[in-house]
């Protein structure tokens, strides 16, 4: 079970991003408990400057823009 | 989570000769048809059951013409841009902005205000990143202004749409604003006006993240992507402000323009400040209006004070920022950007 955050603010990317991590959870059979954080001091006490960013496991992957979707599944299956 | 998609496995998209070719030969086609946009757009203007020297043949003469120029001149500058921005990150930029106390820190966040992707929607953390970073406020509002205010759509479209000239005096004036009025903001002491909680805020971890390696390839693939996503959103203002800018240019009588949009009127450039920062569009979508109101006899300071008003106060963006910012310190910024402005309006109407 792989806890992932999404953090943003609610912009379509952040929402593409939420999409592309649950599908790609859903292909390699891993799973995840997907949260949103939306509140603009959450994200930026995380550390996450430009959105959206992606942390696994408390750790911050990814910030600004869409994640690579080779990347996002080294991510998910580490 | 259910499965209920059928996930396809994620493809790699074109292969890289694909881009190192296509690239080249995109840029090649844009370039072709930019040079034949004026005979294109006047038989298509032909076609129409209108006297070309009319009022009509003249807006639709110069709205034929404008949208494929402006649609063809935004795709290769978002397109040159997003490439360019790919070198730099906000996470960056704060790195290189955080060890710079001194004067010089100004002008350098102006330019990586310019420089930096950043969208509007994250510029609450991107604030608080350079806030807890300690970057000086006055540092970080000169990175928020030149951002929008000299973004390369504008310029761009300026040096296409108006010539070189004016699209380097605007450079240089709203890149002097950027820097000045975050130098002035500084010497305030605003800190006191932030929001509580931002100015509780321990300096928040620094997201640690690995350093991405991006091929070319990954560049020009981040270019197209941006392409996409902005000329797909903001074709709809550039459609308006092309429709504003031809009945302008076909209806307007010059001696009304030279009334309302002279340099004679003391009041002419306020107006202009006033009416900009409702308007909520962008660069794109401004600029046509700016290249028809000048070439209406339009003043070219009252006219500058407009579009840089329009571009870069804008409602949507203080709303957003009043998350951080108390509202007294938003009207001190409101009021320190808009002076610069109105200076700049006055010049060019006192020297031209």
């Amino acid at each position: 079970m792989k806890t992932v955050k999404v953090y943003g603010s609610g912009c379509k990317r952040c929402e593409a991003t939420e999409t592309m991590v649950r599908n790609a959870a859903t292909r390699l059979g891993v799973e995840v408990d997907v949260e949103k954080v939306t509140d603009a001091k959450s994200i930026a006490m995380a550390g996450v400057m430009s959105t959206p960013g992606l942390s696994v496991d408390g750790k911050l992957v990814h910030a600004g823009g869409l994640p690579d979707a080779t990347k996002l599944d080294g991510w998910l299956t580490a | 989570m259910t499965a209920e998609t059928q996930v396809a496995p994620p493809h790699h998209g074109l292969a890289d000769w694909l881009w190192y070719l296509g690239v080249p030969v995109a840029a090649l086609l844009l370039y072709l048809v930019y040079g034949q946009l004026i005979p294109i757009s006047e038989w298509v203007t032909s076609l129409f059951p209108v006297a070309r020297d009319s009022h009509t043949g003249e807006a639709i003469a110069f709205f034929v013409y404008d949208v494929p120029k402006v649609l063809l001149l935004l795709t290769g500058i978002v397109f040159v841009t997003g490439v360019l921005r790919s070198w730099f990150s906000p996470e960056k930029t704060r790195a290189i902005l955080a060890g710079k106390r001194e004067i010089a820190g100004y002008p350098l966040a102006a330019l990586l205000g310019v420089l930096t992707p950043f969208c509007s929607c994250s510029s609450v953390p991107l604030f608080i990143g350079f806030v807890s970073a300690e970057i000086p406020l006055g540092v970080t509002f000169s990175f928020l202004i030149a951002g929008p205010m000299v973004g390369p759509v504008g310029l761009g479209l300026l040096y296409g749409l108006v010539g070189w000239q004016i699209a380097t005096i605007y450079l240089v004036f709203g890149f002097t604003i950027a820097t000045v009025a975050g130098f002035v903001l500084g010497r305030m002491g605003l800190e006191r006006y932030l929001q509580d909680w931002v100015r509780e805020l321990n300096a928040g971890p620094v997201g640690d993240l690995p350093e991405v390696r991006l091929t070319l390839v990954d560049r020009l693939k981040t270019g197209a992507e941006q392409v996409r996503e902005i000329v797909g959103k903001v074709w709809i203002w550039v459609l308006v402000g092309i429709g504003i800018g031809a009945a302008i240019h076909g209806y307007v009588p010059e001696a009304v323009m030279l009334r309302i949009m002279g340099g004679e009127a003391w009041w002419s450039v306020p107006a202009a400040v006033v009416v900009g920062v409702p308007m909520y569009t962008n660069a794109a979508g401004v600029i046509p209006i700016v290249e028809a109101l000048l070439g209406k006899g339009a003043a070219l300071g009252t006219t500058l004070a407009f579009m840089m008003s329009v571009i870069a106060l804008s409602l949507p963006e203080m709303i957003i920022l009043k998350q951080v910012l108390q509202l007294r310190l938003i009207a001190i910024f409101l009021a320190v950007v808009a002076a610069g402005i109105l200076a700049t309006g006055y010049l060019f109407n006192a020297i031209l």
